[in-house]
């Protein structure tokens, strides 16, 4: 962390980067949000530890319209999402100075607490992970607070990068698509109880939108002609059904799967089940495609082949 | 809809203005009969069809959403049809996915020679659809309403 920190101090110093997209630290050691550091006096408040989950690539949308160049510290996952916006247009490679920071897998208190910690008053972000909390002292192994996304990681090379700060771990122990295969194994039944439940829970804060580094338009679909908050107020039934589907669609073949959605979901609502079948099924039927892996790659659904599966093969046993 | 307890679906066919929309107008002047459940929608393309036009429908109250296309490689602007093809393959995926139905929805090339063929494909539909009965998954995804 000191040598990713003391690096982005002498950029800014020399004059390479007008400003730094980093994480600042927050109350806890768990809570670090994304931040611009335009100085080196703001620079004290810099932080990378392993909570530091949140995926940086959609702010430097902003930053690209910004004077001068922006030090972007991005993990592996994130270098997809990077390049996959540079390919929709929408960030400017040349006004990004990316350092690969490394990854061990991200922590999250979401998963500390579904582990039955209560009480918790600190937490480290080391491994095992030391839980102070109201009960005494506890110790956690690391994989007990990981991300359920890191253990199915793409993993630990950056796509792109200027240089590279930091070791990673693999953290990979699971294949992605196996929840995607449990879900495809039930009967219609199972799997449209399955989703009414979970999308019943969804409140429409529209976090997963927010987050979504593939969610890069002006003008969303879902958002009103009315001004700011009002148009939040007009979400009609259609949208408060298909929602998701609509969301989905939209990043298919875009997504880089970084499960940002899932990360940021107040419910819970394991949304990149969404985005994962998309991503099996582009695979399967129209060969194996890694959003962001390459930035010059046409895109599975602005491409075709004449010899394409028609779409009655998924009234035919579906895509296996 | 029912009348005298007979279940009516509600069939919306999306058809491009090239080929299936001439072919139902040929399926029409050869006195092809087809039901009148079917109501079509005429668009220039079958590449217009944005999925949303699919999920709206079905939220609207359809039963059943059919488009029907140029035959790949005929399409009026070329390739049109073949990234419909793809967009459509992905989508009835997915409400297969979430389980939906999947004889709810279907894609059927038909060129605007073929009016039999799509008075056929038509009647063989609505009878997929009453044997399916109304469509509620959809329209009630998440509980609401």
């Amino acid at each position: 962390m000191q040598e990713l920190k003391n690096r982005a101090i002498e950029l800014l110093e020399n004059g390479t980067v007008a400003r730094v997209l980093g994480w600042k630290i927050g109350e806890n050691t768990y809570d670090p949000e994304p931040a611009f550091f335009d100085s080196v006096e703001a620079m004290k408040d810099f932080v990378y530890n392993n909570f530091c989950a949140a995926n940086l690539s959609k702010y430097m949308i902003e930053a690209s319209k910004l004077e001068g160049k922006t030090l972007v510290c991005l993990k592996p996952c994130d270098s997809y999402s990077f390049n996959q916006l540079v390919s929709d247009h929408r960030v400017d490679r040349e006004k990004a100075y990316i350092i690969g920071v490394g990854c061990k897998g991200k922590l999250s208190i979401e998963q500390i607490k579904k582990s039955g910690v209560k009480g918790i008053l600190s937490v480290t972000d080391s491994d095992p992970i030391q839980v102070e909390t109201l009960y005494g002292n506890k110790e956690l192994p690391y994989t007990a607070g990981m991300l359920s996304r890191c253990f199915s990681c793409k993993g630990k090379e950056h796509v792109v990068y200027d240089e590279l700060i930091g070791e990673s771990a693999e953290t990979s122990t699971v294949d992605r698509f196996d929840e995607v295969r449990r879900i495809e194994a039930m009967t219609p039944e199972e799997k449209f109880a399955f989703f009414q439940a979970e999308l019943s829970k969804c409140i429409r804060c529209n976090a997963c939108r927010n987050v979504c580094p593939a969610c890069n338009c002006r003008k969303c679909v879902f958002d009103g002609n009315k001004f700011d908050s009002a148009q939040k107020a007009n979400v009609d039934s259609f949208e408060e059904k298909m929602f998701h589907i609509i969301r989905a669609f939209h990043v298919a073949g875009r997504c880089t799967d970084c499960g940002e959605c899932s990360r940021v979901c107040p419910q819970g609502i394991p949304l990149h089940l969404f985005n994962r079948k998309f991503i099996k099924d582009i695979n399967t039927l129209y060969g194996e495609y890694q959003a962001g892996a390459d930035p010059e790659a046409k895109g599975p659904l602005t491409s075709f082949t004449t010899e394409d599966a028609e779409p009655s093969i998924v009234s035919k046993g579906g895509i296996v | 809809m029912s009348i005298n307890n007979e279940f009516r679906p509600k069939i919306v066919a999306f058809c491009c203005n090239w080929c299936s929309y001439a072919g139902a107008d040929l399926a029409g002047s050869s006195r092809l009969a087809y039901p009148a459940d079917v109501k079509i929608i005429r668009v220039p393309c079958s590449c217009r069809v944005n999925p949303m036009f699919i999920l709206r429908a079905f939220e609207k109250g359809a039963d059943g959403v059919i488009l029907c296309g140029c035959h790949p490689g005929d399409c009026h602007y070329s390739t049109g049809n073949y990234y419909a093809r793809r967009r459509m393959t992905l989508l009835f995926s997915m409400l297969d996915y979430m389980g939906v139905e999947n004889g709810r929805t279907r894609v059927e090339w038909v060129s605007a020679a073929e009016g039999v063929k799509f008075s056929t494909t038509m009647n063989e539909f609505v009878e997929k659809i009453r044997s399916l009965g109304e469509n509620v998954r959809l329209g009630d995804l998440r509980c609401k309403n």
